[in-house]
């Protein structure tokens, strides 16, 4: 075929576009979906109880990602810096993905335990009070806000449509306690949402404010999950590397 | 104005172009400026100032939407609705549809920037829209297609000039990768969850936030490029065989790499290697434009010494060639080891988007102006002068950019004779606050190169608006005697 048959007709020029510029994203992501060894089999990754994932939204909101990436390379500094690289199936429940793409501040993929809740709520407050030469925004609002607790049944419906196993009948709620144990799966209980989220407040004081939720306390309990829901001891290294 | 649709310029629909182009300078200013601001935050965090709406977070997806959206978007809907109607010889197609997507673009972007800044956003780079602006956008592109594809149905030439296929594969390509990208459940007007998550959800961002470059910041702009480089030189495209190919080249190619965003990450290793491979073969269909380009010059070089538009133009060209091929070179895994998470990106970004991007849309609009409003441009100087002022900011801010990378990249992975880290990563920030300083410095220059041009344009616009009313005042005067 001539070019000047294409240049000279819209309608194909049209159609060929289309094909060409299609074929990239169909070889590349469609398969993601379906080959199974795109996320590792591994246990203990478990949807975010309400307080986490309200903390998450907030982590959006403020657009951490831009500067804080959630993704450790499997090199040597990484692996000393932070620890283990981080499995695609530590992510799996994650909507929207967040792991960034520039690290003006460190990795925080396994951040959680490292630093204690005081820490964490004097640092997002006042980030050169206790490391001097950092360049961190302040958020002290984040204190002095309460944290909207009224829709967090909506946005586990809105993740439960999206794929997320969070219970709505007695069936999911028994496949939850089987796959996540009964702690965890009460959490994961939509008609149980808010309740849930009042108690690990009220038990884990985050924020260390007792009696009080604020959007602290929902951040902070976010961060204190991250990259700890695998026990990376019951697995031997070679055990990964088979997936990728 | 009825005498002015008596002139005979008005045999297209220039109004809709001249308000997109006096946008696209508003959203340059302002995008730009933000840009300035959070570079400035970066290096004096003070700046933040504890108030939630300035804070880096939230304003940097202003600044990438005002300057991609904003400016590049509306200089390409200007651009793209001059050169239709110039290369086919027909007038704009349905021109209340054209001018729903002029107030569409430019409501949309201006909602976008005021929803970031209170927090709403879908945390997805370069896609941060929440959904309902989403859906808005998607009504205004389908609307920009059918005004493009039936003003090119409309032609009075058998054949569809090269521009044009650039611009119907960026519209076309955009539509695909906007709507697949931004799927989502909504809970509210204000927030949604993306439908896909981890890796998956991974790279379908990257295949769009790599493919926005591609079609959005390259193919879009080889359009424009491949109308103003060969009308403002006086010569035909050197090679119309070239053009064929590596427009084909590039828009199968680029859709391939946007793994190269993940290299080593949880995405998978055949995904990755598969980007890499084609983000090096991308290379000859870039550089085929670049040649395609700049070689449309021959026999006239001596153009560079007397015409700033063409210096703009050939500069543009130049630092199209650099970044894609410091794109490859970036895509390649071992170098992205370094590189990534670095700024060594950012300032790879900025040499295509101030350099390539910024400055082809520069001399094409410093083209485009005195055929829009019918009048020379109001300083030469000074186009010389915006010429300048923003060349030395890009080069300041990339070589700042290189240091900051380059030097980050280096200290996080040495290692001292004990085989311990040698720094911690607060070592690596404060080594970054002097690259910083230059890096604002040099956004610093090329805002003031806008301003510069603003202010030129401004004195042209109003030099052609006081030339109109004295044509009309002599007309009243003469109709008056008769």
């Amino acid at each position: 075929m001539r070019h000047e048959h294409i240049e000279t007709n819209s309608g194909l020029m049209l159609l060929l576009i289309l094909v060409v510029i299609s074929i990239g994203g169909l070889v590349e992501i469609v398969p993601l979906f379906y080959i199974n060894e795109t996320i590792e089999k591994v246990d203990g990754v478990r949807p975010y109880t309400p307080l986490e994932l309200r903390g998450r939204d907030i982590y959006v909101r403020e657009g951490c990602y831009l500067c804080h990436s959630q993704q450790i390379r499997p090199f040597r500094d990484e692996w000393l810096r932070y620890g283990h690289y981080s499995l695609a199936a530590e992510s799996q429940y994650d909507h929207p993905f967040q792991w960034g793409s520039k690290r003006t501040g460190p990795d925080l993929a396994r951040l959680g335990g490292k630093y204690s809740n005081q820490w964490h709520v004097q640092h997002l407050k006042a980030p050169r009070s206790v490391v001097p030469q950092s360049i961190m925004p302040n958020y002290p609002w984040l204190l002095n806000t309460e944290l909207d607790t009224s829709d967090v049944a909506d946005r586990m419906r809105a993740l439960r449509a999206t794929g997320v196993p969070y219970s709505v009948t007695q069936a999911e709620y028994e496949a939850n306690v089987k796959k996540f144990g009964e702690a965890v799966a009460v959490q994961l209980d939509i008609s149980k949402a808010r309740d849930s989220l009042f108690n690990q407040a009220r038990e884990r004081d985050f924020d260390g404010l007792p009696g009080q939720i604020t959007e602290m306390e929902a951040l902070v309990a976010y961060l204190q999950v991250l990259g700890t829901m695998v026990d990376f001891t019951k697995y031997d290294e070679g055990y990964f590397a088979t997936f990728r | 104005m009825a005498q002015s649709s008596a002139l005979p310029a008005e045999q297209y629909n220039y109004d809709i172009v001249r308000k997109f182009t006096i946008m696209a300078m508003v959203w340059a200013v302002l995008g730009m400026s933000v840009g300035v601001y959070i570079a400035s935050e970066l290096a004096w965090p003070f700046l933040n100032f504890d108030i939630p709406q300035l804070t880096f977070g939230r304003l940097r997806p202003v600044h990438t939407t005002l300057v991609i959206f904003g400016f590049g978007g509306s200089a390409l809907f200007a651009t793209s609705y001059y050169v239709v109607q110039r290369t086919c010889q027909a007038r704009l197609a349905f021109p209340w549809v054209a001018e729903f997507t002029f107030w569409g673009w430019t409501g949309g972007v201006a909602l976008g920037a005021l929803s970031y800044v209170s927090g709403i956003t879908q945390g997805r780079e370069y896609a941060e829209f929440e959904w309902p602006l989403d859906i808005a956008i998607t009504l205004v592109w389908v609307s920009y297609f059918a005004v493009y594809v039936e003003t090119i149905r409309r032609r009075s030439q058998p054949h569809i000039y090269v521009a044009n296929w650039f611009y119907l594969a960026f519209i076309v390509a955009v539509a695909l990768l906007h709507i697949f990208n931004n799927l989502a459940v909504p809970i509210s007007l204000t927030k949604s969850y993306s439908l896909f998550s981890g890796v998956q959800d991974a790279m379908t961002q990257w295949w769009y936030g790599h493919n926005a470059v591609g079609f959005f910041l390259t193919a879009a702009f080889l359009g424009m490029m491949y109308y103003f480089v060969p009308k403002q030189a006086g010569r035909p495209v050197y090679s119309y065989r070239l053009s064929i190919i590596h427009f084909w080249a590039l828009i199968f190619l680029y859709m391939w790499a946007g793994g190269h965003h993940l290299h080593w990450t949880s995405l998978p290793d055949w995904v990755s290697t598969l980007a890499a491979t084609f983000s090096i073969i991308l290379l000859m269909p870039s550089w085929g434009g670049m040649i395609n380009g700049i070689m449309t010059l021959s026999g006239a070089w001596d153009k560079l010494r007397s015409d700033p538009i063409m210096l703009f133009l050939i500069t543009s060209l130049s630092f199209y060639g650099m970044s894609t091929f410091e794109g490859p070179l970036m895509s390649l895994k071992s170098v992205n080891a370094l590189s990534h998470y670095t700024d060594w990106t950012i300032g790879h970004v900025h040499s295509g988007a101030l350099g390539w991007v910024a400055l082809v849309s520069f001399g094409s609009f410093y083209h485009l102006i005195p055929r829009l409003w019918e009048k020379k441009m109001y300083s030469q100087t000074l186009i010389y002068v915006h010429f300048w002022l923003a060349t030395i900011g890009i080069v300041l801010y990339i070589t700042s950019m290189w240091v900051a990378g380059i030097g980050q990249g280096l200290m996080l992975r040495s290692f001292d004779d004990y085989g311990n880290l040698a720094y911690t990563f607060i070592e690596t920030v404060e080594f970054m606050h002097t690259p910083y300083v230059w890096r604002a410095l040099g956004g610093a220059f090329f805002v003031s190169g806008v301003l510069v041009m603003v202010y030129n344009m401004a004195m042209t616009l109003r030099a052609a608006r006081r030339e109109q009313a004295d044509v009309e005042a002599k007309l009243a005067a003469k109709l008056a005697k008769a």
